[in-house]
Formats: C-alpha cells, structure tokens, sequence
C-alpha cells in the first residue's frame, strides 16, 4: 500500500489521527497533516481506507 | 402534489423527533435540485442528494457571502449566524481563510483531544453524580448534554462557565430562524459583543492559558496573526459553535440510541462499538437543524440543473446523509457501520473545525453513561419528544430518561 497525503487540501479534522495514529499525525502548530509511514504494515491497511474514505477534505491517496 | 411541481416550504415542517420527513427521499430520487421558501419568504435551491451536497461543500465557486445585496435572507428578522454583520470579519475563502483557519485549528488536533478526555470524563462523572443524586426521572439534555460541551469550551477558551445561561441565550438569537424579533437579536449581539470586548481587554491585561489569550499573544496580521475585531468574532463563534450543535446531538444520541433499546444494550455488551455508534448517530440525525446555506457568484450546473448567478443553495447534509446509492440500507441504525463518510460536519475546507472536539465529548458521554447507568432508558414514548423549533440548529427540548 502506498499512501499519499495533500497539506494543502488538508482541513485539520483528524479524524486520521483518530483512526490511524500509527500512520497520520497532525503537526502541532496548524493541525495539519502529517504522513508517518508512506508504506503502512499490513495491519494498518484497513484503518488508512477508513481514514482516506472519512477525510472531509478528501485530502488522503491510497494506491 | 409531488414535490417537483411545488415550492417547499423549508425546513420541511416534521413532528416526528427522531424520524426524517417523508419529502426527503422523494426529493433525492424525483427532484435532487428543489425549489424552498425560506422562513424569510425568500426562495433557495435544496440539494438532498449526498454527491451533490459533498461536491457543493467543498467547491469554493459556492460561497459563504449570504450578506450579498441578492442573496436570499435565512429569517425575516436578518442578522443570522450565516448572513449578520459579524459573518463576514472572518475571511470566507482562499488563503486568508486558510491562514485563520490554521492558526485556531491547532487548538483542535486529535492529540490536543485525546489529552483533554480524562477532564471531559471528569466533568461527565460528575454531571452524572448530580444527576443520580437528583434522581429520576430526570432531563438528560439540561443534566448532561448542555452543560458538559460548554464547561469544556469554558476552559479551552477561558471563559467563565457560571455566565453559560447568558451566551446559551446570545447563542439561540444568533441561530434565530423564526423564534426571535429582530429587537430582542439586535440587543442581544450587542450585549454579546460588549461581553466578549471585556473578556478580551481582561486577557490583554492579565493573560491566561488559554485559546483566546494564545490568540491575542500571536499578534496582529502583521505579526501573522488576527486583528482585534476577528479575535472577537472568532471568540463569539467558537463560543456558539462550541456548545450548541453537541449539547444538541449528545440529547438525540442518547435518544435514538434508546429508541430501539437493543441498540443500547449492544453497546453494554461491547462497549468498543461507542466510536462507530457516534459516527451512526451523527450520521442518521434527521433534526440537523437548517444544513449548510451558500451563495452562488457565478453559473453553476448541479447535477444536470444549471444555476444562475446570485442563486442561494441550501445543503440539506441530514437529507444527503440517508442517500441510498452511498449508505446500505441508509435508513437503518447500523452501529458497526464502517466506513461512514456522514456529512454531518460538512465536508472541504470549511468542514466544522471543532469535529474532533464534538467526536471526542460524544465518545466520552456515551462511555461514562453506559458504565454509570446502564439501565437507562427514556421516561417517555418516543412519540413525546418535542423538537427544538425556531433556530438553525435541530435538538430535542427535553430527554426525559430513567435508570
């Protein structure tokens, strides 16, 4: 899985970080997002699909 | 008549509390462009369908500028929360939306949530404490659902909480469709505008650990940060915004959850269903309130319906949330529904700011309600549960429960 993240769409609703924490974080300053593991483990793989699906801002890729 | 051959009025008249209004599945299937008369007596276009509602939300050809001369008014006593004299002081687009949009998210992170939730479960325990001492029958929305979102905001904007029942009535004015004269609201704001230049100017001499006094301490647009007059205006929303639309949902969670009893105890069963249970709730709510106005500057096809210039849309979210060709079996409470793309926040970038602080003071209700009183159940037949009526916001009067 390869994850991709856009800042300037990003709307700072977190709900990545909700939901993959290992994967997404926010940065302190704007709450933008931050992209902890471009290429997830396995175990991450459905709750990155959740987050990509969930984002507002549709801001998240996942190929 | 079927809806397509007449002018809605809008909101659609319902009684049923919990229930959505027949109109919006015709409205999705039979005619996803409506023509509504506002309370106003204006005339908006409806948008029910879920694609149509999330491409408006987050197409920036659709404005916030319901102050324009064309635009059609919300109530007939003007000055609402989207269209009044103080919309405006915060930009509506672009860059310098952005900028004012990162500057006060940061205080909205998941991580600066998940720090705040031991305190919001503190305060929640200790509602509950009162409430059971009380004992029922009691109005789990005065009980809980209010105070509990407003101590929170209290504290992250270093407000005093003991002046809640004076904003909470500032709040309703602002949300006004038909409730108030345009007197009371014109007092009303001024009132709240002089409350909150004095908080400030208190700040600016002594200031505190708090949102507003961070904000204050950026400095000016030259320093990168607001002006006076957008610190006040941002203080004034957050404040509203802060309390009003999750006391409202905390009350109609709790409601809909206890409707249909097995919902309730398949969350004592397994509490790990409490994330997905929110996200179900905010999603089946059909007592949203209002949904979400825009002004249209410039011609616009939305699916197949050109719309003119200087139109008003109004993005019914609660209407597309229930869309059968996004949501299996959308008019069912499903509490493992994953994933659960609702539009109950909006959606792009003006998505609601303050989500992750909603999610999170829902999720912690509804743990300590479960663990605290289990046996809950509503003190009267779903049937008795009055709406909120009049405002822009959708709640429930009262939720009268036992346990």
């Amino acid at each position: 899985m390869n994850v991709t993240v856009d800042e300037e769409k990003c709307c700072g609703a977190g709900q990545c970080v909700l939901l993959a924490p290992e994967v997404f974080d926010q940065r302190d300053d704007d709450g933008v997002v931050v992209l902890l593991s471009p290429e997830p483990a396995e175990e991450h793989h459905a709750a990155v699909r959740e987050a990509a699906a969930v984002c507002p801002a549709a801001a998240i890729g996942v190929r | 008549m079927s809806v397509r051959d007449q002018v809605l009025d809008y909101p659609i008249p319902n009684d049923a509390a919990l229930d959505p209004p027949a109109e919006w599945a015709e409205l999705r299937s039979t005619c996803p462009v409506a023509h509504v008369r506002l309370p106003s007596g204006d005339q908006a276009t409806l948008l029910t369908r879920y694609d149509d509602v999330r491409a408006v939300l987050a197409d920036p050809r659709f404005t916030r500028r319901l102050t324009a001369p064309d635009a059609a008014r919300l109530s007939a006593e003007g000055g609402s929360v989207f269209s009044g004299e103080f919309a405006q002081i915060i930009p509506d687009g672009g860059e310098e939306h952005q900028h004012w949009r990162r500057l006060v998210g940061r205080w909205f992170t998941a991580k600066r949530m998940a720090a705040l939730r031991p305190r919001m479960a503190r305060i929640a325990e200790d509602l509950v404490d009162e409430l059971v001492e009380r004992g029922a029958p009691a109005d789990l929305k005065a009980g809980l659902g209010f105070p509990l979102p407003v101590f929170v905001i209290c504290e992250m904007l270093g407000v005093p909480a003991d002046d809640r029942e004076r904003f909470s009535y500032w709040s309703d004015t602002l949300l006004n469709l038909t409730r108030y004269g345009q007197d009371e609201i014109e007092a009303a704001q001024g009132e709240f505008f002089a409350y909150m230049s004095d908080l400030l100017a208190a700040k600016r001499r002594e200031p505190g650990e708090d949102l507003l006094s961070e904000l204050i301490a950026v400095g000016g647009p030259e320093d990168g940060g607001l002006s006076d007059l957008q610190i006040l205006v941002t203080g004034m929303g957050l404040l509203v915004a802060g309390h009003e639309t999750t006391a409202n949902m905390i009350g109609k969670m709790v409601a809909m959850l206890l409707a249909d009893r097995t919902r309730w105890e398949s969350l004592l069963a397994d509490p790990s269903l409490i994330r997905t249970a929110v996200e179900e709730s905010l999603r089946l709510d059909s007592n949203s309130g209002f949904g979400l106005p825009r002004y249209l500057r410039e011609e616009t096809e939305v699916s197949g319906t050109v719309l003119p210039r200087g139109t008003t849309v109004v993005c019914s979210m609660a209407a597309a949330n229930r869309d059968e060709d996004v949501f299996d079996a959308a008019g069912e409470m499903d509490l493992r529904r994953s994933p659960n793309p609702h539009l109950a926040f909006g959606a792009g970038a003006h998505s609601c700011l303050g989500q992750a602080l909603a999610r999170t003071e829902l999720q912690v209700v509804l743990e300590v309600l479960l663990r605290r009183l289990p046996s809950l159940e509503l003190a009267v037949p779903v049937a008795e549960l009055e709406r909120v009526e009049g405002l822009a916001v959708g709640g429930l009067a009262t939720v009268p429960v036992r346990w």
